[in-house]
């Protein structure tokens, strides 16, 4: 069995995984998506970086930190009928917020209401229609940056006037969910194949939870509601090694915030007590034997 | 005890014992994000930026 990582560079993440396989006996392949170098047309009989062809690959496990290296490179492997995770289809719903709450509203999940408009009049008549405050997201992007939560029009207009003029074309396409009024925390939910394996709180005095900035991981039982409710986003999404953000609603809703195709867990195994990485590999190794 | 000099501040940066090249490391001194880049020898570069589409 031959296994592939595909990486920006080495994390804490990834050093879990490659452990998690070596345990299972097998040593994975570690590729830097800074070494592709495809020949779109020459198929999978060329050589990887790692000096195997592509088509010697039984799996190629996606972990690229960079968004645009990772989903070329799995359209590319796919195309070839190589195994991936998670596969195209599903890495690239999740990586563009806009996708994702359309999977998301086709499959009936509940979402914060979300608006989305180009111009930035109609923007200003999108955040009427949707009721301060709201939240501008960027259709692409991660760990909570470039968020901005927006109190009253005069706040939307500074952060329309600065997109238009500083950003590039993805900064023009405006995304507004309504802002949740959160308790101090969201929950991370992580769902590997048909389980939601665990949950973790991220508790934070900012209404950013993330914690990539500062957010405290604990443990969240994971209650049928939640299962229900994540597997349900997984499937919207394609399903796959996925990690789903809810927000608690003020009346007790859960709602799918965002799903994650990359995710990051090195904070939330000590707190949940599972070992994710061990059941990341296990769902990889069953999906080469699915495949094969 | 392996240790390389930062690229940053010339200060001695310690190699945990089971780092792996592209590791990502910090030096304790100026806090730069330094990758290592080989281990045989140990080799330092700065971390690349992180991009806009950087994420999970």
């Amino acid at each position: 069995m031959r296994i592939g990582i595909l990486i920006t560079h080495v994390r804490a993440e990834e050093k879990l995984l490659i452990s998690a396989f070596q345990e299972r006996g097998i040593e994975p392949d570690v590729m830097l998506d800074r070494d592709l170098n495809f020949d779109i047309t020459a198929g999978p009989d060329q050589l990887a970086p790692s000096g195997f062809p592509w088509r010697a690959y039984d799996l190629i496990m996606e972990r690229s930190v960079s968004t645009s290296r990772g989903l070329y490179a799995l359209a590319i492997l796919n195309s070839w009928g190589i195994p991936t995770i998670n596969r195209y289809e599903t890495a690239s719903v999740c990586a563009d917020k806009l996708r994702t709450s359309i999977a998301l509203a086709q499959a009936q999940v509940p979402q914060p209401a979300v608006r989305v408009a180009f111009d930035p009049e109609t923007t200003v008549q999108a955040l009427n229609d949707l009721g301060y405050p709201a939240v501008f997201k960027p259709v692409t992007g991660s760990w909570g940056r470039l968020l901005a939560r927006v109190n009253d029009q005069d706040t939307a207009e500074s952060i329309i006037e600065h997109r238009q003029t500083l950003g590039d074309y993805n900064h023009h396409t405006y995304y507004i969910q309504k802002y949740i009024d959160k308790p101090g925390r969201d929950i991370r939910a992580f769902v590997i194949g048909d389980r939601t394996i665990c949950a973790i709180y991220r508790t934070s005095p900012h209404w950013i939870t993330n914690t990539a900035r500062g957010g405290q991981a604990s443990n969240c039982p994971v209650t049928p509601e939640i299962d229900d409710l994540c597997l349900r986003a997984a499937q919207a999404v394609g399903g796959g090694v996925l990690a789903i953000d809810l927000l608690e609603a003020p009346d007790g809703q859960l709602l799918v915030n965002e799903v994650n195709h990359t995710m990051e867990f090195r904070n939330s195994s000590a707190p949940t007590g599972v070992n994710i990485p061990a059941e990341v590999v296990t769902y990889a190794l069953s999906q080469v034997r699915v495949t094969a | 005890m392996t240790t390389a000099t930062c690229p940053e501040c010339d200060a001695d940066v310690v190699i945990p014992a089971d780092a792996m090249e592209n590791e990502l490391i910090s030096c304790a001194e100026c806090g730069a994000e330094l990758e290592i880049i080989s281990l045989n020898p140990v080799e330092l570069d700065l971390a690349p930026e992180v991009e806009e589409d950087w994420g999970e």
